[in-house]
């Protein structure tokens, strides 16, 4: 009997020293002064720009990674084809991949001297410039639509796709009007995920970014500079807003929850 | 009519079908070769652009080793902390039951969410010289290992809570009624079951300590030798203006994410193995 | 389906709110500022005053500011500039060197140098470790905080007033490296930049921060409880500014340039805690600052600093410069 309180109040403190003490603080910490300054902090050009880029950028990766992540669950799953486990190794390896890694590779690729370096060249600035944020955004947030809709596919397997096969429906009537239902939930779930990850980027980006306020600068990125250059309150606001995005995200995510979990 | 799978189906249907298999193929490569495969492959090369001695030297310069150090063991350390601490709250939320049980399973998943800086700024404003609890552990380990049991913590929760949540009490309840003590009872029916799960978790979550930036830049201060991770360092390489340096350090991190990965394919494996 | 874009439909309905919002009128030209880490409130000040000349009417400005070493090497590595304002002349040399700015960027009376400063010792309020010299630096139990020469034009400043004020003391060279060593043993962190060395020592870390004179003014400016020494020895900071090739496409560039020496934005310079160089500025009873009692410069031969074209090579080169030694450990 004791143990059973044991183990829930050993739990519980965890989690809220851990989780819930220091996330409560920095709300404390952002309106200890008043809602006054701490809506002046985060409502100047340079902290409405990044939140806008931040938004900006996850609008077009996720979309991106929606679309391909289907593509490639379906690839995965309903078609066998050599090197297929090595494509499903590339796909989950963003999860374990330091960001700081991807962020460095994709300097080397596109910066003076890379493989790609020339396009700058020629008016492509990739590196620096919003590109490259997008290309590492992608990159990190690749795996999670494909994670989640895998599964799914596996499970209802083909038989009604067959059947509408047989009966003469084109691959994208099939996709359309069996498979996608099928999925839509997954796929629901994944865009939750891919937009919670896409928009608290922050490692990979640093890398790419080139600190241009006001134009590569996203909120993360904010947050730091903010914090560096002696303005606390406006760090703390920022981070406020993402915070919030973060709660609403972690309530997206009860929502749309498979039941088996992650 | 079946249709035996040895005869190819000739209908207009399934060729557009196969063909329409191929080109989703080919896109979904192309896709993934531009966003991950060259920028990989540009790495792997720009580490070994100066000769295989200039890339033994970078990863064993005693600032380099002493980070890549310090990173596995922190890892390690957090991931097996994570491996009793995960249980045991996915234990109290699956198997328990009390008020406001729904928020706090909520919020395991905000350290997923919340953007890492801000993780790391918050733990700072909290654990760091301006606490309010008098505690300082800015520019120590301790700090580090705040910062990363905090970025850890859903995998092995999120891991378990599932298998928990269906594995059958029948022989758990057997196994009381014929007398067992709780503990007994956990450790030699439930445990077993949810070994794999927990080892994935812990692949997992390892996986993430060692690569983790965000948080750990802030409250640890990156003192060379004593707080300063890989991730830190291949940052400060970059800046530098020593990349091949960065570039050999993050290849050493990437071969560690590809044997994590490998691992969590074999745990998943060994925990399907009934169902084949 | 409607799921998707009801999560989505909110933060459309904010972005496009904030597209809205944030867009100011288009420019007709926008230049790229990228600077080191300190002058960034100088700036924040100098923009604005150029903005309101006839000459800088339609220009608006980008600004990127990092640690010195760092952003000349990101600009070598693609980062757009029409202006680099740096910490010291090797980082200018090394974008010279790439084909990025033109080798006469320093054709000017001031050899391409807006601002000078002294490198000083930021304490604690009320000195409680009593810090006043070269000396107190190298006692045991004192911390001290400098950033990273290999990524810090600050740092390499500090490192070459310390080397210089031994040999100002009538050391010998390998005297002053000795010294060197002894003072890297008290140092525990090396941040990357001037600006986050004195994050990190506000926050409470260290008992002294060495740094430049102004980012010690901005530091109480921004009521970090500090106040600052002047050592009787150290080193005259001298910050160049180039237009780089892309610079000089822009009129509106080079009148930029040409404004940083201007009274006005001298003295905005002066009132950011710079010491201005335009003579007129500097003697005005305002912006006197303090003279230290034993000031030499980066060309000062008698103690045997040649210029920074051979200090950087041997004090700060990646593979051979004495510094690696001194820092490795």
């Amino acid at each position: 009997m004791i143990a059973k309180y044991a183990l829930r109040f050993g739990a519980l403190g965890y989690l809220l020293f851990l989780l819930l003490v220091p996330v409560g603080l920095v709300f404390y910490r952002t309106f200890e002064h008043g809602l006054q300054p701490a809506w002046e902090a985060v409502t100047t050009p340079q902290a409405l720009h990044a939140l806008w880029l931040t938004l900006l950028i996850a609008a077009i990766a996720v979309p991106a990674n929606t679309v391909f992540g289907v593509v490639l669950a379906i690839a995965l799953v309903r078609h066998r084809f050599p090197g297929r486990g090595l494509v499903n190794a590339i796909v989950d390896l963003p999860l374990a991949l330091s960001p700081v890694v991807v962020g460095l590779a994709l300097y080397l690729l596109y910066g003076t001297g890379g493989w790609l370096g020339g396009l700058a060249d020629h008016g492509m600035k990739i590196l620096f410039a919003l590109p490259g944020m997008i290309l590492a955004t992608i990159f990190i947030s690749l795996p999670f639509v494909v994670r989640e809709v895998v599964p799914v596919l596996r499970e209802i397997g083909t038989d009604q796709e067959q059947a509408a096969e047989t009966l003469g429906a084109s691959p994208f009537t099939t996709f359309r009007r069996i498979t996608l239902p099928a999925i839509r939930w997954a796929v629901c779930y994944g865009v939750v995920l891919t937009t919670a990850r896409a928009i608290g980027e922050f490692g990979a980006v640093s890398i790419v970014s080139g600190r241009i306020e006001g134009k590569t600068e996203t909120l993360p990125l904010y947050v730091q500079s903010q914090f560096e250059g002696f303005n606390t309150t406006g760090a703390f606001a920022a981070s406020v807003v993402l915070a919030l995005i973060a709660i609403f995200t972690v309530l997206a995510m009860r929502l749309f929850r498979p039941k088996e979990g992650i | 009519m079946a249709t035996n799978p040895a005869v190819p189906v000739s209908r207009p249907g399934a060729v557009a079908n196969r063909a329409g298999g191929a080109l989703a193929r080919g896109i979904a490569v192309g896709y993934l070769s531009v966003v991950v495969l060259v920028p990989l492959a540009a790495l792997i090369w720009a580490s070994r652009a100066d000769g295989a001695a200039t890339f033994w030297d970078e990863i064993t310069k005693p600032e380099a080793a002493a980070a890549l150090k310090l990173t596995l063991v922190a890892a390690l350390v957090v991931a097996a902390f994570n491996a009793f601490t995960g249980t045991a709250i996915a234990w109290v939320l699956v198997r328990d039951s009390f008020k406001g049980q729904g928020m706090f399973n909520a919020v395991i998943d905000l350290p997923f969410a919340l953007p890492t800086i801000v993780a790391g700024l918050v733990l700072l404003e909290l654990y760091g010289p301006n606490s309010p609890f008098g505690v300082d552990l800015a520019f120590q380990r301790a700090g580090l290992i705040m910062a990363l049991l905090f970025v850890t913590l859903p995998f092995v929760v999120r891991a378990v809570q599932p298998v928990l949540l269906e594995l059958d009490r029948d022989m758990e309840e057997a196994a009381e009624s014929l007398g067992a003590r709780r503990l007994a009872v956990f450790r030699r029916i439930v445990f077993p079951n949810l070994l794999p799960a927990i080892l994935s978790g812990v692949a997992l979550a390892f996986a993430r300590a060692v690569g983790e930036f965000g948080a750990v830049v802030l409250i640890s201060g990156n003192v060379p030798f004593k707080t300063e991770v890989s991730s830190v360092y291949i940052s400060g390489q970059i800046e530098s203006d020593n990349p091949t340096g960065a570039a050999a350090v993050s290849v050493v991190l990437l071969a560690i994410s590809l044997a994590v990965l490998l691992a969590i394919g074999a745990f998943r494996h060994w925990r399907t193995r009934h169902d084949r | 389906m409607r799921r998707i874009s009801l999560t989505f439909l909110p933060l459309l309905v904010l972005a496009a709110g904030i597209v809205v919002g944030a867009h100011a009128a288009s420019a007709k030209t926008t230049l790229a500022l990228v600077a080191y880490s300190t002058p960034k409130d100088a700036y924040a000040k100098i923009i604005p005053a150029f903005e309101s000349t006839a000459a800088g009417k339609d220009v608006s400005f980008t600004q990127s500011y990092g640690a010195s070493g760092d952003q000349a090497r990101a600009v070598g590595a693609g980062l757009s500039a029409d202006l680099v304002a740096l910490s010291l002349e090797p980082d200018v040399s090394t974008l010279v060197k790439k084909g990025i700015v033109p080798s006469n960027w320093n054709q000017n009376s001031y050899h391409g140098m807006v601002t000078d400063s002294v490198v000083v010792f930021v304490v604690r309020d009320g000195n409680p470790k009593k810090i006043h010299t070269w000396a107190d630096l190298t006692k045991s139990g004192v911390q001290v905080i400098t950033p990273n020469p290999f990524t810090s034009g600050g740092a390499r400043w500090n490192v070459m007033a310390a080397y210089g004020a031994q040999r100002a003391q009538g050391k010998t060279d390998k005297q002053a490296i000795d010294y060197l060593k002894k003072l890297f043993k008290n140092v525990p962190v090396l941040p990357k930049s001037a600006r986050e060395a004195t994050q990190v020592f506000a926050s409470g870390k260290g008992d002294v921060l060495l740094t430049y004179e102004n980012e010690a003014i901005y530091a109480n400016k921004k009521g970090v409880h500090t106040e600052y020494v002047l050592p009787k020895q150290t080193i005259l900071i001298e910050n160049p500014v180039a237009l780089t090739k892309n610079g000089l496409k822009h009129s509106e560039a080079k009148a930029f340039l040409k404004f940083l020496w201007s009274s006005k934005a001298q003295k905005l310079f002066g009132d950011t805690g710079y010491r201005p160089v335009l003579k007129s500025v500097a003697k005005s009873a305002k912006y006197k600052y303090p003279k230290p009692k034993s000031l030499f410069t980066i060309n000062s031969k008698s103690l045997g600093l040649r210029g920074w074209k051979s200090v950087q090579f041997r004090f700060f080169d990646h593979s051979s410069g004495i510094m690696v030694k001194v820092i490795g450990h």
